[in-house]
Protein backbone atom coordinates (compact mmCIF):
# COMPACT_ATOMS: atom_id res chain seq x y z
CA UNK A 1 0.00 0.00 0.00
CA UNK A 2 1.89 3.53 -1.23
CA UNK A 3 -0.71 5.94 -1.61
CA UNK A 4 -0.65 7.52 1.91
CA UNK A 5 -4.42 7.61 2.84
CA UNK A 6 -5.23 4.66 1.75
CA UNK A 7 -3.54 3.15 5.21
CA UNK A 8 -6.56 4.97 7.07
CA UNK A 9 -8.44 3.90 4.20
CA UNK A 10 -7.69 0.45 4.77
CA UNK A 11 -8.27 0.48 8.51
CA UNK A 12 -11.80 2.14 8.87
CA UNK A 13 -12.94 -0.47 5.88
CA UNK A 14 -12.36 -3.48 8.25
CA UNK A 15 -14.72 -3.09 10.19
CA UNK A 16 -17.07 0.02 9.82
CA UNK A 17 -19.75 -0.63 12.44
CA UNK A 18 -17.76 -1.81 15.03
CA UNK A 19 -15.67 1.49 14.66
CA UNK A 20 -18.84 3.68 15.01
CA UNK A 21 -19.44 2.20 18.17
CA UNK A 22 -15.94 2.82 19.18
CA UNK A 23 -15.77 6.20 17.93
CA UNK A 24 -19.28 6.87 20.07
CA UNK A 25 -18.07 5.76 23.12
CA UNK A 26 -15.37 8.04 22.63
CA UNK A 27 -17.29 10.97 22.49
CA UNK A 28 -19.63 10.71 24.92
CA UNK A 29 -16.60 9.85 27.57
CA UNK A 30 -15.41 12.79 26.43
CA UNK A 31 -16.72 15.36 28.74
CA UNK A 32 -17.91 17.75 26.09
CA UNK A 33 -20.81 15.86 25.10
CA UNK A 34 -23.73 17.53 25.80
CA UNK A 35 -26.46 15.25 26.01
CA UNK A 36 -28.80 18.46 26.49
CA UNK A 37 -28.46 19.19 23.35
CA UNK A 38 -28.10 16.34 21.06
CA UNK A 39 -29.46 13.05 21.44
CA UNK A 40 -28.01 9.47 21.42
CA UNK A 41 -29.42 8.64 18.14
CA UNK A 42 -29.17 11.95 16.06
CA UNK A 43 -25.45 12.04 17.21
CA UNK A 44 -25.46 8.15 15.63
CA UNK A 45 -26.67 9.36 12.88
CA UNK A 46 -24.69 11.86 12.43
CA UNK A 47 -21.68 10.40 13.15
CA UNK A 48 -22.38 7.33 10.64
CA UNK A 49 -22.94 9.65 8.18
CA UNK A 50 -19.56 11.55 8.34
CA UNK A 51 -17.66 8.18 8.39
CA UNK A 52 -19.35 7.00 5.22
CA UNK A 53 -18.50 10.13 3.37
CA UNK A 54 -14.83 9.59 4.72
CA UNK A 55 -14.75 6.36 3.76
CA UNK A 56 -15.88 7.64 0.28
CA UNK A 57 -13.55 10.42 0.07
CA UNK A 58 -10.48 8.18 0.82
CA UNK A 59 -11.42 5.79 -1.71
CA UNK A 60 -11.38 8.69 -4.17
CA UNK A 61 -7.55 9.02 -3.21
CA UNK A 62 -7.55 12.58 -2.95
CA UNK A 63 -5.98 14.39 -0.15
CA UNK A 64 -8.09 16.66 2.01
CA UNK A 65 -6.73 20.47 2.11
CA UNK A 66 -8.58 22.77 4.33
CA UNK A 67 -9.41 25.74 1.66
CA UNK A 68 -10.19 23.52 -1.24
CA UNK A 69 -13.66 22.91 -2.63
CA UNK A 70 -12.08 19.22 -4.17
CA UNK A 71 -15.75 17.26 -5.38
CA UNK A 72 -14.58 13.79 -3.55
CA UNK A 73 -14.39 15.56 -0.47
CA UNK A 74 -17.84 17.25 -0.80
CA UNK A 75 -19.39 14.78 1.07
CA UNK A 76 -17.67 15.21 3.97
CA UNK A 77 -17.62 18.83 4.27
CA UNK A 78 -20.83 19.19 3.51
CA UNK A 79 -21.84 16.79 6.87
CA UNK A 80 -19.07 19.03 8.88
CA UNK A 81 -21.18 22.39 7.48
CA UNK A 82 -24.37 20.60 8.20
CA UNK A 83 -22.96 19.57 11.80
CA UNK A 84 -21.46 22.87 12.70
CA UNK A 85 -23.72 25.24 11.64
CA UNK A 86 -26.65 23.24 13.60
CA UNK A 87 -24.28 23.25 16.45
CA UNK A 88 -23.64 26.96 16.33
CA UNK A 89 -28.04 27.52 16.05
CA UNK A 90 -27.99 24.74 18.98
CA UNK A 91 -25.46 26.95 21.16
CA UNK A 92 -22.70 24.59 21.42
CA UNK A 93 -19.28 25.84 22.19
CA UNK A 94 -16.21 25.40 20.22
CA UNK A 95 -14.65 22.45 22.37
CA UNK A 96 -17.93 20.96 21.95
CA UNK A 97 -18.21 21.16 18.10
CA UNK A 98 -14.62 20.71 17.90
CA UNK A 99 -14.62 17.42 19.80
CA UNK A 100 -16.88 15.49 17.08
CA UNK A 101 -13.56 15.29 14.85
CA UNK A 102 -11.10 15.56 17.81
CA UNK A 103 -12.58 12.48 19.21
CA UNK A 104 -12.23 10.69 16.17
CA UNK A 105 -8.38 10.30 16.82
CA UNK A 106 -7.95 7.23 19.18
CA UNK A 107 -10.46 5.09 17.79
CA UNK A 108 -8.64 5.75 14.50
CA UNK A 109 -5.00 5.16 16.04
CA UNK A 110 -6.27 1.94 17.68
CA UNK A 111 -7.66 1.07 14.18
CA UNK A 112 -4.25 1.38 12.40
CA UNK A 113 -1.99 -0.59 15.56
CA UNK A 114 -4.30 -3.43 14.01
CA UNK A 115 -4.10 -2.59 10.47
CA UNK A 116 -0.45 -1.87 10.16
CA UNK A 117 2.31 -4.19 11.33
CA UNK A 118 3.41 -1.23 13.75
CA UNK A 119 6.92 0.55 13.32
CA UNK A 120 7.60 2.81 10.95
CA UNK A 121 4.21 1.81 8.84
CA UNK A 122 2.27 2.65 12.07
CA UNK A 123 4.36 6.11 12.40
CA UNK A 124 3.73 7.03 9.17
CA UNK A 125 0.08 6.29 9.31
CA UNK A 126 -0.54 7.93 12.56
CA UNK A 127 1.28 11.22 11.22
CA UNK A 128 -1.39 10.90 8.18
CA UNK A 129 -4.06 10.46 10.35
CA UNK A 130 -3.21 13.49 12.30
CA UNK A 131 -2.34 16.03 9.44
CA UNK A 132 -6.29 14.59 8.14
CA UNK A 133 -7.56 14.70 11.31
CA UNK A 134 -6.26 18.85 12.22
CA UNK A 135 -7.31 19.42 8.99
CA UNK A 136 -10.79 18.26 9.27
CA UNK A 137 -11.25 19.63 12.99
CA UNK A 138 -10.00 23.35 11.62
CA UNK A 139 -12.55 23.30 8.63
CA UNK A 140 -15.91 22.52 11.37
CA UNK A 141 -14.48 25.28 13.34
CA UNK A 142 -14.05 27.62 10.80
CA UNK A 143 -17.44 26.89 9.82
CA UNK A 144 -18.66 27.00 13.06
CA UNK A 145 -17.43 30.36 13.69
CA UNK A 146 -18.68 31.73 10.35
CA UNK A 147 -22.14 30.49 11.46
CA UNK A 148 -21.82 32.10 14.65
CA UNK A 149 -21.01 35.52 12.70
CA UNK A 150 -23.84 35.38 10.80
CA UNK A 151 -26.54 34.53 13.51
CA UNK A 152 -24.87 37.48 14.95
CA UNK A 153 -24.73 39.61 12.07
CA UNK A 154 -28.58 38.33 11.03
CA UNK A 155 -29.67 38.50 15.18
CA UNK A 156 -28.55 42.78 14.85
CA UNK A 157 -30.19 43.33 11.41
CA UNK A 158 -33.11 42.09 13.04
CA UNK A 159 -32.37 44.80 15.80
CA UNK A 160 -32.40 47.43 13.45
CA UNK A 161 -35.01 46.71 11.65
CA UNK A 162 -37.32 46.09 14.90
CA UNK A 163 -35.68 49.61 16.13
CA UNK A 164 -37.56 51.35 13.21
CA UNK A 165 -41.31 50.86 13.03
CA UNK A 166 -42.85 53.28 10.31
CA UNK A 167 -46.35 53.62 11.25
CA UNK A 168 -48.74 54.95 9.26
CA UNK A 169 -51.10 57.81 10.94
CA UNK A 170 -53.48 58.79 8.40
CA UNK A 171 -53.82 58.59 4.99
CA UNK A 172 -50.76 59.90 3.72
CA UNK A 173 -48.71 60.81 6.54
CA UNK A 174 -46.60 57.97 8.25
CA UNK A 175 -44.56 58.42 11.43
CA UNK A 176 -41.26 57.40 12.36
CA UNK A 177 -40.50 57.05 16.23
CA UNK A 178 -36.79 57.07 16.01
CA UNK A 179 -35.58 55.66 20.04
CA UNK A 180 -31.74 55.20 20.27
CA UNK A 181 -27.80 56.31 18.86
CA UNK A 182 -28.52 57.16 15.30
CA UNK A 183 -25.36 55.57 13.80
CA UNK A 184 -24.24 56.09 9.61
CA UNK A 185 -25.35 52.34 9.62
CA UNK A 186 -28.84 52.58 11.47
CA UNK A 187 -29.66 55.91 9.06
CA UNK A 188 -29.37 54.02 6.23
CA UNK A 189 -31.80 51.21 7.10
CA UNK A 190 -34.16 54.05 8.24
CA UNK A 191 -34.22 55.87 5.09
CA UNK A 192 -34.31 52.76 3.04
CA UNK A 193 -37.52 52.10 5.62
CA UNK A 194 -39.10 55.21 5.65
CA UNK A 195 -38.82 55.80 1.80
CA UNK A 196 -40.29 52.28 0.89
CA UNK A 197 -43.25 52.99 3.82
CA UNK A 198 -43.70 56.48 2.13
CA UNK A 199 -43.81 54.76 -1.15
CA UNK A 200 -46.37 51.57 -0.16
CA UNK A 201 -48.57 54.17 2.02
CA UNK A 202 -48.15 57.11 -1.17
CA UNK A 203 -47.62 59.28 1.87
CA UNK A 204 -47.28 63.00 1.19
CA UNK A 205 -45.65 63.85 5.34
CA UNK A 206 -43.21 61.98 7.14
CA UNK A 207 -42.90 62.92 10.42
CA UNK A 208 -39.64 62.10 11.97
CA UNK A 209 -39.87 62.11 16.16
CA UNK A 210 -36.40 62.42 18.06
CA UNK A 211 -38.10 62.57 21.54
CA UNK A 212 -36.10 58.90 22.01
CA UNK A 213 -32.51 60.07 20.17
CA UNK A 214 -30.47 60.53 23.39
CA UNK A 215 -27.54 63.27 21.60
CA UNK A 216 -28.23 65.00 18.41
CA UNK A 217 -24.76 66.20 17.51
CA UNK A 218 -23.41 67.12 13.99
CA UNK A 219 -23.41 63.70 12.79
CA UNK A 220 -26.99 62.83 13.88
CA UNK A 221 -28.03 66.03 12.12
CA UNK A 222 -26.37 65.43 9.41
CA UNK A 223 -28.17 61.47 9.06
CA UNK A 224 -31.94 63.70 9.66
CA UNK A 225 -31.06 65.99 7.22
CA UNK A 226 -30.19 63.21 4.66
CA UNK A 227 -33.19 61.50 5.28
CA UNK A 228 -35.35 64.44 5.01
CA UNK A 229 -33.43 65.36 1.48
CA UNK A 230 -34.32 61.80 0.06
CA UNK A 231 -37.83 61.57 1.47
CA UNK A 232 -38.61 64.90 0.05
CA UNK A 233 -37.47 63.74 -3.39
CA UNK A 234 -39.60 60.75 -2.94
CA UNK A 235 -42.64 63.72 -2.85
CA UNK A 236 -42.97 63.56 1.00
CA UNK A 237 -42.26 66.70 3.48
CA UNK A 238 -40.80 65.43 6.92
CA UNK A 239 -41.49 67.15 10.20
CA UNK A 240 -39.25 66.69 12.41
CA UNK A 241 -40.68 66.23 16.04
CA UNK A 242 -40.21 65.22 20.00
CA UNK A 243 -36.83 68.30 20.36
CA UNK A 244 -36.69 69.09 23.65
CA UNK A 245 -35.40 71.61 24.74
CA UNK A 246 -32.30 71.33 25.87
CA UNK A 247 -31.65 69.49 22.21
CA UNK A 248 -32.82 72.88 20.39
CA UNK A 249 -30.49 75.03 22.98
CA UNK A 250 -27.77 72.18 21.37
CA UNK A 251 -28.47 72.54 18.08
CA UNK A 252 -28.45 75.98 18.25
CA UNK A 253 -24.78 76.46 19.64
CA UNK A 254 -23.63 74.37 17.33
CA UNK A 255 -24.86 76.45 14.21
CA UNK A 256 -27.06 73.17 12.83
CA UNK A 257 -29.51 74.96 10.23
CA UNK A 258 -32.52 73.19 10.65
CA UNK A 259 -34.83 76.66 8.98
CA UNK A 260 -35.53 74.06 5.91
CA UNK A 261 -37.53 71.43 8.00
CA UNK A 262 -40.79 72.23 9.79
CA UNK A 263 -39.96 71.31 13.56
CA UNK A 264 -41.81 70.40 16.22
CA UNK A 265 -41.91 69.90 19.89
CA UNK A 266 -43.84 66.84 20.47
CA UNK A 267 -45.78 64.30 18.35
CA UNK A 268 -49.19 65.72 18.71
CA UNK A 269 -48.25 69.23 16.96
CA UNK A 270 -46.66 67.33 14.34
CA UNK A 271 -49.96 65.05 13.52
CA UNK A 272 -52.03 68.56 13.92
CA UNK A 273 -49.81 69.82 11.39
CA UNK A 274 -50.27 66.88 9.30
CA UNK A 275 -53.51 66.66 9.42
CA UNK A 276 -54.14 70.01 8.56
CA UNK A 277 -52.03 70.13 5.52
CA UNK A 278 -53.30 67.37 4.03
CA UNK A 279 -57.12 68.75 4.06
CA UNK A 280 -57.85 67.20 7.65
CA UNK A 281 -59.28 69.00 10.82
CA UNK A 282 -59.53 67.57 14.09
CA UNK A 283 -62.46 69.36 16.58
CA UNK A 284 -64.00 68.75 19.99
CA UNK A 285 -67.26 67.77 19.66
CA UNK A 286 -69.50 70.31 21.52
CA UNK A 287 -70.57 69.26 24.78
CA UNK A 288 -74.07 68.02 24.61
CA UNK A 289 -73.80 66.68 20.79
CA UNK A 290 -74.43 63.37 20.16
CA UNK A 291 -73.89 62.17 16.71
CA UNK B 1 -8.25 68.93 44.66
CA UNK B 2 -9.14 66.88 41.68
CA UNK B 3 -10.04 63.53 41.55
CA UNK B 4 -8.43 60.76 39.30
CA UNK B 5 -9.54 61.30 35.81
CA UNK B 6 -11.56 58.30 34.20
CA UNK B 7 -9.11 57.47 30.63
CA UNK B 8 -11.21 56.46 27.93
CA UNK B 9 -9.74 55.08 24.63
CA UNK B 10 -11.05 56.37 21.13
CA UNK B 11 -10.60 53.44 18.17
CA UNK B 12 -14.58 53.12 17.38
CA UNK B 13 -17.62 54.33 17.19
CA UNK B 14 -18.46 52.17 19.87
CA UNK B 15 -15.45 53.72 21.75
CA UNK B 16 -17.52 57.11 21.33
CA UNK B 17 -20.67 56.02 22.61
CA UNK B 18 -18.73 54.95 25.74
CA UNK B 19 -17.31 58.51 25.98
CA UNK B 20 -20.76 59.68 25.73
CA UNK B 21 -21.83 58.25 28.54
CA UNK B 22 -18.92 58.60 30.70
CA UNK B 23 -19.06 61.90 30.25
CA UNK B 24 -23.49 61.85 30.65
CA UNK B 25 -22.77 59.97 33.95
CA UNK B 26 -19.95 62.78 35.78
CA UNK B 27 -22.29 65.52 34.50
CA UNK B 28 -25.10 63.99 36.75
CA UNK B 29 -22.79 63.43 39.41
CA UNK B 30 -21.34 66.93 39.24
CA UNK B 31 -25.60 67.97 39.76
CA UNK B 32 -25.07 69.88 36.07
CA UNK B 33 -28.77 71.05 34.65
CA UNK B 34 -30.32 68.71 31.98
CA UNK B 35 -29.31 71.89 29.44
CA UNK B 36 -25.72 71.63 30.63
CA UNK B 37 -25.84 67.94 30.58
CA UNK B 38 -27.22 67.76 27.13
CA UNK B 39 -24.28 70.81 26.24
CA UNK B 40 -21.43 68.43 27.65
CA UNK B 41 -22.28 65.50 25.80
CA UNK B 42 -22.73 66.77 22.45
CA UNK B 43 -19.22 68.53 22.86
CA UNK B 44 -18.27 65.25 24.13
CA UNK B 45 -19.15 63.17 21.05
CA UNK B 46 -18.01 65.92 18.92
CA UNK B 47 -14.66 65.77 19.77
CA UNK B 48 -13.96 62.30 20.70
CA UNK B 49 -15.79 61.73 16.53
CA UNK B 50 -13.32 63.99 15.39
CA UNK B 51 -10.29 61.85 17.55
CA UNK B 52 -11.46 58.99 15.73
CA UNK B 53 -12.35 60.19 12.11
CA UNK B 54 -9.53 63.19 11.72
CA UNK B 55 -6.89 62.26 14.69
CA UNK B 56 -6.82 58.36 13.69
CA UNK B 57 -8.19 57.38 17.10
CA UNK B 58 -6.96 58.47 20.19
CA UNK B 59 -8.28 59.05 24.31
CA UNK B 60 -10.44 61.01 25.94
CA UNK B 61 -9.66 62.04 29.71
CA UNK B 62 -12.81 62.92 32.02
CA UNK B 63 -11.47 64.90 34.95
CA UNK B 64 -14.08 66.25 37.88
CA UNK B 65 -12.73 69.61 39.19
CA UNK B 66 -13.16 71.24 42.23
CA UNK B 67 -10.77 74.56 41.93
CA UNK B 68 -11.15 77.32 41.25
CA UNK B 69 -14.86 75.75 40.70
CA UNK B 70 -16.64 72.86 40.25
CA UNK B 71 -16.62 71.36 37.10
CA UNK B 72 -15.94 68.68 33.91
CA UNK B 73 -13.54 68.89 32.49
CA UNK B 74 -12.80 66.66 28.91
CA UNK B 75 -9.65 66.49 27.35
CA UNK B 76 -8.93 64.89 24.07
CA UNK B 77 -5.61 63.60 22.98
CA UNK B 78 -4.35 62.01 19.42
CA UNK B 79 -1.23 61.47 17.72
CA UNK B 80 -2.67 62.07 13.98
CA UNK B 81 -1.62 64.27 11.58
CA UNK B 82 -2.83 67.37 13.51
CA UNK B 83 -4.62 70.64 13.00
CA UNK B 84 -2.46 72.78 10.96
CA UNK B 85 -4.46 75.74 10.98
CA UNK B 86 -6.64 75.93 13.62
CA UNK B 87 -8.08 79.12 12.99
CA UNK B 88 -9.71 77.72 10.24
CA UNK B 89 -10.77 74.34 11.64
CA UNK B 90 -13.19 76.66 13.63
CA UNK B 91 -14.79 78.21 11.24
CA UNK B 92 -18.13 77.09 10.85
CA UNK B 93 -18.47 75.03 7.65
CA UNK B 94 -15.18 74.22 7.18
CA UNK B 95 -14.71 70.71 7.27
CA UNK B 96 -11.63 68.25 5.45
CA UNK B 97 -13.94 65.45 5.63
CA UNK B 98 -17.33 65.98 4.40
CA UNK B 99 -19.08 66.22 7.15
CA UNK B 100 -21.02 69.78 8.75
CA UNK B 101 -17.78 71.22 9.84
CA UNK B 102 -19.94 72.73 12.68
CA UNK B 103 -18.01 69.94 15.36
CA UNK B 104 -15.34 72.15 16.54
CA UNK B 105 -16.75 75.75 16.36
CA UNK B 106 -19.78 74.60 17.57
CA UNK B 107 -18.37 72.50 21.01
CA UNK B 108 -16.21 75.63 21.72
CA UNK B 109 -19.38 77.40 21.98
CA UNK B 110 -20.92 74.46 24.38
CA UNK B 111 -18.75 75.06 26.90
CA UNK B 112 -16.84 77.50 29.08
CA UNK B 113 -13.38 77.36 28.30
CA UNK B 114 -11.39 75.79 25.29
CA UNK B 115 -8.51 75.17 23.89
CA UNK B 116 -6.54 73.39 20.94
CA UNK B 117 -2.90 72.31 20.98
CA UNK B 118 -2.07 71.30 18.03
CA UNK B 119 1.86 70.07 17.12
CA UNK B 120 1.53 68.47 13.62
CA UNK B 121 2.45 64.72 13.62
CA UNK B 122 3.07 64.78 16.98
CA UNK B 123 0.03 65.61 19.46
CA UNK B 124 -3.23 67.14 18.87
CA UNK B 125 -5.12 68.09 22.49
CA UNK B 126 -8.61 69.48 22.59
CA UNK B 127 -9.88 70.29 25.81
CA UNK B 128 -13.37 71.63 26.73
CA UNK B 129 -14.22 72.88 30.51
CA UNK B 130 -17.68 73.28 31.61
CA UNK B 131 -18.10 75.18 34.95
CA UNK B 132 -21.50 74.53 37.33
N1 LIG C 1 -8.25 65.73 16.18
C1 LIG C 1 -8.09 66.29 14.96
N2 LIG C 1 -7.02 65.96 14.19
C2 LIG C 1 -6.87 66.50 12.96
N3 LIG C 1 -7.74 67.35 12.40
C3 LIG C 1 -8.82 67.73 13.09
C4 LIG C 1 -9.07 67.20 14.40
N4 LIG C 1 -10.22 67.75 14.85
C5 LIG C 1 -10.67 68.56 13.87
N5 LIG C 1 -9.83 68.56 12.81
C6 LIG C 1 -9.97 69.34 11.56
O1 LIG C 1 -10.87 70.39 11.77
C7 LIG C 1 -11.91 70.34 10.82
C8 LIG C 1 -13.18 70.89 11.41
O2 LIG C 1 -13.63 70.05 12.46
P1 LIG C 1 -15.18 70.04 12.81
O3 LIG C 1 -15.40 69.07 13.91
O4 LIG C 1 -15.61 71.43 13.04
O5 LIG C 1 -15.86 69.54 11.45
P2 LIG C 1 -15.96 68.08 10.86
O6 LIG C 1 -15.51 67.07 11.86
O7 LIG C 1 -15.26 68.05 9.56
O8 LIG C 1 -17.51 67.92 10.60
P3 LIG C 1 -18.65 67.81 11.73
O9 LIG C 1 -19.51 69.01 11.57
O10 LIG C 1 -19.40 66.56 11.43
O11 LIG C 1 -17.98 67.76 13.05
C9 LIG C 1 -12.00 68.89 10.40
O12 LIG C 1 -12.58 68.71 9.14
C10 LIG C 1 -10.52 68.51 10.42
O13 LIG C 1 -9.86 68.92 9.26
MG1 LIG D 1 -16.24 67.03 13.79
Amino acid sequence: MTNPDQRILHSLERDPSRFLDVWLGEQAASGTMRRDLISEAELRTQSQAFLSALIAALRSGVPFEGGSNHPAWSGVRAQLEDLSRQRAQRGFSFSEVATFVFSFKQPLFSALRESTDGGTELAEASWEANVLLDRLGLYTIEVYQRSRENIIERQRQEMLELSTPVVKVWDGVVALPLIGTLDSERTQIVMETLLQRIVETGSTIAIIDITGVPTVDTLVAQHLLRTVAAAQLMGADCIISGIRPQIAQTIVHLGIDLSGVTTKANLADAIQIAMERTGMRVERQAPGRTP
Amino acid sequence: MTATPDTLPIHSEDDVVRVRHAVRRAAVELGFSLVDQTKLVTAASELARNTLIHGGGGEARVERLDTPRRGLRLVFEDRGPGIPDVERAFQDGFTTGGGLGLGLGGSRRLVNDFSVESTPGVLTRVTATKWK
